[in-house]
């Protein structure tokens, strides 16, 4: 019990500051994943209330709901919000709760910039979200924003849109370097690099992946706002420009974008599938390696996006292979954690659930991800429904279903309760059912025909749509479940012993539950 | 009541069954016309198939582990965490793999990009939001629009049988010639897909992308624009039509015969009421996507043009708006666009449409004074 800080005599100092000043100057790593977890899923709910939108209006044929000019707005918003609001932001927060528990550190290293690039997001999306009550309405040229869609024919609002990027690229960086500063300089005496958990080791990975490309992303809005606002013909084919440029500066930074969502999904599935399999991780070196590969290979791929622009056909070869290659990586993970159950002693509590759920759907994104890397194939894909299933695919059960198998797997460690295990068993199923009837028949959609981002449609894709339409509508209105389910869980419920799971390793574990304000003031030994 | 109750059913049926008898469950992707096509449909299938088998053996181990390996079941758990073999093994097969999956990829990738000896040359240009198709071997040309009617579209007609995939003036090809296309924009960037050809070029402002297709059936085929390209993406269908060679050049030559009348139109006298009539059935398939059919324009980025300092201003000011454009916005030089007639039909029909009796006109004669001091 020496890691728990004797609070008998420090209390006086040492606890949360009460009211609304504990939450807006707090510098402790816990109240800021909190917040930073709060902060995400309410995100998740805005960003999946304009997805019931979109899904309401493609329901059938024709125009119902909303006209062409808002619906682009929904299809827009909806990805911003859902990538740099929803599901980055989770990952800080699950990095703030668990990096300096799962390490032996008394807090993060840099815990005043912590606050600082919290604070910075609700910001950022105040600044976004508001767009939509501009003159000319929000940003409507989709999440990828191609010029010159977005500069010489983008609404007023664009110009807000490139500062709110600008301030959420801030708070990512500094993020980024908190984790790396922390994972580098506050590790428990005796835990080498290669001991370390693998959540911790993905997330090293990925705070390296934001620091390389969000200064690319930042660069590019730069450019577009010049173009805007200083005349200046960056992206404008007719001063002498190129709008090909910005598609390639934007996937430069949008191809590591896509991992640095999932691989801290890899690193906690990869805790929680050993636990509930009672057996160790299957190959951890291997997969150190494994997320290292896809880190470097995410660098050399990125107009696999931008196989249709026309680039010359070395290129197209060469960012063909070099997306094929991503597959090896991608497999050895997948092998691991099967390997990993198989023979072991398995129970299916529900982290477990939303984990095997996560590697078996992961995988089918996987499987249309090799199939979209296939360049001559990929002219019939591209810009279809396919896409748009695959990439549901792979952040919905990928990085959606990974933070919910945190949530879950952690929760008790945070509230010092346990959850409903029916419910969350019931939320599971709700959301595993609604979303493959969502986004499968997707596939079909796409491969019949049907390009993304259009607000009607032919009348031979009425029926799959129409199926989407209902999964859509059940996977969004089970996440309030989740929501009652956690207030649930903060309230009461059965005590949660300091390891409520068996297998569960780390030293996360050898701290009661809940977790103290402060922990680790005495770093524990690692042997 | 009778009525009210009607309305009910027919919006509960169509609620239930959305245009059921049309609507298919179509799972898969369709072969195709053109060898592409085909080559693609089979490194489709072949991948996915590689794929489904791939699934079958990790998913085979993973569930057998789910219902064999369980706790409730008395299973204990082994305690192995590696094998070097076998890590090397699942490295090495998928990799293989992927070499002989790459192989007729690559194949036909270097088929696609060979756009030598081409029989016939179209250049494609994007415009927000229609085609433009020019035969540029022959010298004519024309624009394909959305030809289903607004009613449909707003729920207040029946759909048709091509709802969403049907325009005025197709594109015409001939079978068994390489067609060569030429693919660019005249303002954002649109995507030019036909799945039945494997044809899905960008087009770009500032780019002319190549690609090809070789028809071996005639037939009618449907594609649309597959690149957000603002509100109306999703309302520029593409139409081919596929024709045997002799039936084509027969409509190349009545195409040639008909732009060259249209270029003697130029010099008709013209009233100011022939010049009204034509010009509001340009401006219906020009300029309403964006000023809307009466006018009123959607604020901020498309102005009304009821009352607006343009449309009711000097002549000369609205000719060069009209014949170059705005720079920095969405409005288009539609100098090379429109024939001069068109243009004077829609200049005239502006100044004196809504409301905004100006009550003067502009010649297809003066257009073409007015092109000749442009250059």
């Amino acid at each position: 019990m020496s890691a728990v800080a004797d609070t008998h005599t420090q209390e006086h100092h040492h606890g949360p500051a009460r009211g609304f000043t504990r939450w807006l100057l707090t510098t402790n790593h816990k109240d800021i994943g909190t917040m930073y977890l709060v902060f995400s899923f309410t995100m998740f709910l805005l960003g999946g209330s304009m997805a019931m939108v979109i899904r309401a209006e493609l329901f059938q044929p024709g125009l119902q709901i909303v006209q062409p000019e808002f619906f682009n707005q929904m299809t827009t918003m909806h990805g911003l919000i859902m990538v740099f609001g929803a599901v980055m932001p989770a990952f800080v927060g699950l990095a703030n709760w668990m990096i300096p528990m799962m390490i032996g550190a008394p807090d993060m290293a840099l815990p005043r910039m912590n606050n600082w690039s919290f604070w910075l997001l609700p910001c950022a999306f105040l600044i976004l979200v508001s767009t939509l009550f501009m003159k000319g309405g929000a940003p409507n040229f989709g999440w990828t924003f191609y010029a010159p869609l977005s500069t010489t024919y983008g609404p007023p609002s664009t110009t807000f849109f490139i500062f709110a990027i600008h301030i959420m690229g801030i708070s990512s960086i500094m993020g980024a370097i908190n984790v790396i500063a922390t994972i580098l300089n506050l590790r428990a005496p005796g835990m080498t690099l290669m001991k370390m958990p693998l959540f911790v080791w993905t997330w090293l990975i990925t705070a390296f992946l934001l620091i390389a490309v969000m200064p690319v992303l930042a660069g590019v809005v730069t450019m577009m706002l010049m173009d805007i606002n200083f005349g200046t013909s960056f992206f404008d084919a007719s001063g002498g420009g190129d709008p090909v440029l910005f598609q390639h500066v934007f996937w430069f930074f949008g191809h590591p974008e896509v991992y640095i969502m999932i691989l801290p999904a890899f690193g906690a599935v990869s805790h929680i599938i050993p636990a509930f399999s009672r057996k160790p991780l299957f190959g951890y070196a291997s997969m150190v390696y494994a997320v290292g590969a896809i880190a470097l290979l995410s660098f050399v791929v990125w107009a696999h996006h931008m196989f249709t622009v026309g680039i010359p056909i070395a290129g197209q070869l060469f960012f063909m292979y070099a997306t094929m290659l991503i597959a090896v990586p991608t497999g050895v993970k997948v092998f691991n954690w099967v390997a990993t159950m198989f023979r072991g002693s398995l129970s299916f509590e529900t982290p477990m659930l939303f984990a095997v759920a996560f590697v078996i759907l992961f995988t089918i994104g996987g499987f249309s991800g090799l199939m979209l890397a296939i360049a001559p194939s990929d002219f019939q894909y591209h810009d279809t429904y396919f896409v748009v299933a695959h990439f549901h695919y792979v952040l919905v059960p990928g990085a959606i279903f990974g933070i919910f198998a945190s949530a879950y797997f952690w929760l008790p460690k945070w509230t010092g309760h346990m959850y409903d295990e029916t419910l969350g068993k019931t939320h599971f199923w709700l959301s595993f059912i609604g979303m493959n009837l969502a986004f499968f028949p997707m596939h079909f959609l796409g491969l019949a025909g049907m390009p993304r981002r259009i607000p009607d449609y032919a009348l031979q894709f009425a029926d799959f749509n129409m199926v989407s339409s209902i999964g859509a509508f059940t996977f969004g209105a089970t996440q309030l479940l989740f929501l009652f389910i956690v207030i649930k869980c903060i309230r009461g419920g059965k005590e949660a012993p300091a390891k409520p799971w068996e297998g569960a390793e780390g030293l996360e574990w050898t701290l009661p539950s809940p977790a103290p304000y402060h922990t680790f003031e005495t770093p524990p030994e690692v042997k | 009541m009778r009525v009210h109750a009607k309305r009910a059913g027919a919006l509960l049926g169509g609620l239930m069954f959305p245009a059921w008898s049309q609507a298919d469950w179509t799972l898969n992707m369709r072969p195709g016309v053109t060898g592409i096509s085909n080559d693609i449909f089979s490194l489709h299938m072949t991948i996915l198939w590689i794929c489904v088998a791939i699934g079958v053996v990790v998913f085979g181990v993973m569930f057998w582990s789910i219902f064999a390996h369980r706790k409730s079941q008395g299973h204990k758990a082994s305690n192995f965490h590696e094998n070097t073999v076998v890590e090397i093994l699942w490295t090495i097969i998928p990799f293989v793999i992927l070499v002989i999956m790459a192989i007729p990829a690559t194949a036909t990738l270097i088929n696609m990009y060979d756009t030598t000896e081409s029989d016939v040359n179209i250049r494609i240009t994007g415009y927000q939001w229609k085609w433009q198709y020019q035969y540029v071997d022959d010298n004519f040309g024309y624009f394909s629009n959305l030809a289903t009617p607004p009613d449909q579209i707003s729920n207040r007609e029946d759909k048709g049988e091509h709802y969403l995939l049907e325009v005025d003036n197709p594109l015409i090809v001939p079978v068994g010639k390489k067609i060569r296309f030429l693919v660019t924009s005249n303002d954002v960037i649109h995507s030019w897909w036909v799945p039945e050809f494997g044809v899905k070029k960008d087009a770009i402002p500032g780019y002319i992308n190549e690609t090809w297709a070789k028809v071996d059936e005639p037939g009618i085929y449907r594609g649309q624009c597959t690149e957000l390209c603002g509100k109306n993406h999703g309302f520029m269908p593409i139409v081919v039509k596929a024709v045997p060679q002799p039936e084509y050049a027969a409509w190349v030559s009545d195409q040639k015969a008909a732009a060259e009348k249209e270029r003697e139109l130029t010099q008709k006298d013209w009233t100011m009421e022939e010049l009204v009539a034509r010009g509001e059935k340009v401006y219906q398939t020009t300029c309403a996507a964006c000023h809307q059919p009466d006018g009123s324009g959607s604020p901020p980025a498309f102005p009304a043009l009821i009352g607006s300092p343009v449309a009711t201003g000097e002549l000369a000011g609205h000719i060069d708006v009209v014949f170059n454009g705005r720079a920095g916005t969405a409005m288009q030089a539609f100098g090379k666009q429109l024939s001069e007639v068109d243009l004077a039909a829609v200049i005239t029909y502006e100044r004196n449409a809504w409301g905004n009796n100006m009550g003067d006109m502009v010649t297809p004669k003066q257009i073409l004074d007015y092109k000749k001091q442009q250059q």
